[in-house]
């Protein structure tokens, strides 16, 4: 159960990047899963070597963290490449997501090759908390904690501050934001670089818990998507939900019935696009 | 007319192509006919109709599984039958996703399908007892042309799609003949003399080169027709369609249905030179390469998901061969496509031609 939520933190992470960036570029993201892998690669890297620099254990998750801000520098180069295809049909702009997802396994493989990467040690380094029967690893409720940080910054920073009336006002009407004076193309680029930061940062917190391999990426985008539809393209509420619907979901296949696994996700993601196309949560804020 | 002369050509360089005793690259060309009929499918759906699926791998692999069980498990050897079960298969399979995948268009078509075609993957997956699993499921060498007569009396009362494959047969039956004549065996035996090079380079490749054929020809008539016509004015204006009389669900279903048939059918013919049905057939990014295929060669053109599956696969192996990287420089050039030339290499041709007239 709890495995699950710490699995729905991780997801709630990378489809909100999606959502992001779906609901003020219209982009619906294949490369978010790519960014996630790549976090997860960085990640292992970076502790590695704060921790042969001689860096306090404790001090991991702020180096994992930085790693991800770190790699969102990405995010203005894809999204200059992004940019000759706004206007485009939005089957290509999935398609050139879809030669990202390709472009970056690749990249992967070639950086750190195919073996899984692990950090291992790190993951138990803040011990493990005994409640009742159970053994829960303290870290877990770290990446919990920071995953439920990060949503309620969101919501701050998309409810709350100027950026954000900025990004609203440009999702629901690129044109009209425009002639008001807001620099579009400037607000794309961080939008973009935001959901990609998401993306990394989410695959640099899971790094502890779980080995870094290459198929990770192309692996969770599926996930995240079950998110996003069920929760409802473009809405961040629905993320939220989405994400602990299909991880604690997920949780709970794994331990009655490994077979249905994934297939109960998607058929219950058939049957929110079946009832309710819009989402559970209709598309209320970017 | 041009274009007339460059299929021949087309046509005349792939019938030849085995006698020139390249034994690896006629190997290399089976899974293209494969390809080639399951983007003949994919092309209605998306070049004709306008609706992008992210999940046509589903029947590739539906097709592919459907050789698997049937050579496998029930000891079904002649192709004839496994190519109909597959069409079959793919239709039962697409009408009820179908009738739901066609209510939405734009991205949450693509969604849907894609959700459709990873259900089936962790089906496939999961489901160890009945698929293999992850080790896949075996394909055992079927017959080709076996029980001739009997399965083209089956199909007897079904004119239109007789009619074709009598058709298609012909059309590559003399080239067929020529082959079989100079070996040994005729028709109707199990091909059990041949080495495993020799049967997939002798009578499989005519075979799957006669079943491409029929496949562009049935598809061809298709995209001609009121229905396709019909089909064309939905993408174009969906709203104008329907008042002019087109019933645009149905249309749309129909395409769906179709589409899935010709990815059935590629399909069975894939796993044969291999010899293994895998689930990664049905997996997402699976789906992706076969939208990528199409639109390589260009989706605007009837001809251009059949060059797609070509320049793709000879590509592929020409860069595998090269570099462990192949996935990045496939997507560099997925990029490239995307950005520069979404008319594919047909659209490239077309606009060389326009400006040398």
């Amino acid at each position: 159960m709890l495995g699950g939520v710490f699995h729905a933190a991780v997801l709630f992470l990378v489809a909100a990047g999606l959502q992001l960036v779906f609901g003020v570029q219209k982009i619906l993201n294949l490369a978010c899963g790519s960014f996630y892998a790549l976090g997860a690669y960085a990640g292992v890297s970076a502790v590695s070597w704060a921790l042969a620099a001689g860096a306090p254990p404790p001090i991991f998750p702020l180096v994992l963290v930085g790693a991800g801000l770190g790699l969102a520098l990405v995010g203005p180069v894809i999204e200059r490449l992004l940019r000759t295809i706004y206007d485009r049909d939005e089957s290509f702009q999935l398609l050139l997501t879809f030669a990202l997802v390709l472009m970056f396994e690749d990249v992967i493989r070639f950086v750190w090759g195919t073996a899984p990467h692990q950090l291992s040690s790190a993951y138990l380094v803040y011990g493990q908390l005994r409640v009742g029967g159970l053994v829960i690893p303290v870290y877990n409720l770290v990446v919990i904690a920071a995953g439920g940080a990060i949503a309620a910054l969101m919501g701050f920073l998309l409810a709350r501050t100027r950026f954000g009336r900025i990004v609203r006002a440009t999702a629901e009407n690129r044109g009209m934001a425009e002639a008001m004076g807001v620099d579009v193309s400037r607000v794309y680029v961080r939008v973009f670089t935001l959901g990609v930061a998401l993306g990394t940062v989410g695959g640099a917190l899971v790094i502890p818990a779980t080995a870094a391999v290459n198929e990770m990426g192309i692996d969770l985008i599926v996930e995240a998507f079950a998110v996003v539809v069920i929760g409802g393209l473009g809405s961040m509420r629905g993320a939220v939900a989405g994400a602990l619907i299909v991880g604690i979901m997920r949780a709970v296949a794994v331990a009655t019935y490994p077979e249905v696994e994934m297939l109960a996700i998607y058929v219950v993601v058939i049957a929110v696009l079946v009832l309710r196309p819009a989402g559970l949560f209709a598309k209320a804020a970017a | 007319m041009s274009l007339r002369l460059a299929v021949a050509a087309a046509l005349g360089a792939l019938a030849l192509f085995p006698l020139a005793g390249r034994d690896y690259y006629a190997t290399l060309m089976l899974p293209f006919f494969g390809y080639g009929i399951a983007l003949l499918g994919l092309n209605l759906l998306f070049g004709t109709t306008g609706l992008l699926s992210f999940g046509h791998a589903l029947f590739v692999a539906l097709g592919a599984y459907t050789a698997a069980f049937l050579t496998s498990k029930l000891g079904v050897l002649d192709l004839e039958v496994i190519l109909m079960a597959a069409a079959v298969a793919g239709a039962v399979i697409a009408l009820p996703t179908g009738l739901l995948c066609v209510r939405y268009v734009r991205i949450y078509f693509g969604m849907l399908t894609l959700a459709f075609g990873m259900l089936f993957y962790s089906f496939l997956l999961k489901f160890y007892a009945v698929t293999g699993g992850d080790e896949g499921m075996r394909v055992l060498r079927p017959r080709l042309l076996g029980l001739a007569w009997a399965s083209f009396g089956k199909v007897e009362f079904l004119t239109g799609p007789f009619y074709y494959y009598s058709l298609a047969v012909l059309v590559l039956g003399a080239v067929v003949m020529w082959r079989i004549v100079r070996s040994p065996f005729g028709l109707g035996l199990a091909w059990t003399s041949f080495g495993k090079v020799e049967f997939l380079t002798g009578p499989f490749y005519y075979y799957s080169l006669a079943v491409l054929v029929l496949g562009a020809v049935v598809m061809w008539r298709i995209v001609r027709s009121p229905f396709g016509l019909g089909l064309r004015a939905i993408r174009e204006n969906a709203g104008k369609a329907e008042f002019t009389g087109v019933d645009v669900r149905r249309y749309r279903l129909s395409a769906f249905v179709v589409a899935a048939v010709f990815g059935a059918v590629g399909g069975a013919l894939l796993p044969i030179p291999t010899g293994l049905a895998d689930p990664l057939l049905a997996y997402w990014t699976h789906s992706g390469n076969l939208v990528f295929m199409l639109l390589l060669g260009g989706f605007g053109n009837f001809f251009g998901p059949v060059l797609g599956a070509f320049v793709f696969i000879v590509l592929q192996d020409q860069v595998m061969s090269i570099t462990q990287y192949w996935r990045f420089v496939f997507g560099a050039i997925l990029a490239v496509v995307v950005v520069f030339f979404p008319q594919g290499l047909t659209g490239l041709l077309d606009r060389r031609q326009r400006a040398g007239t």
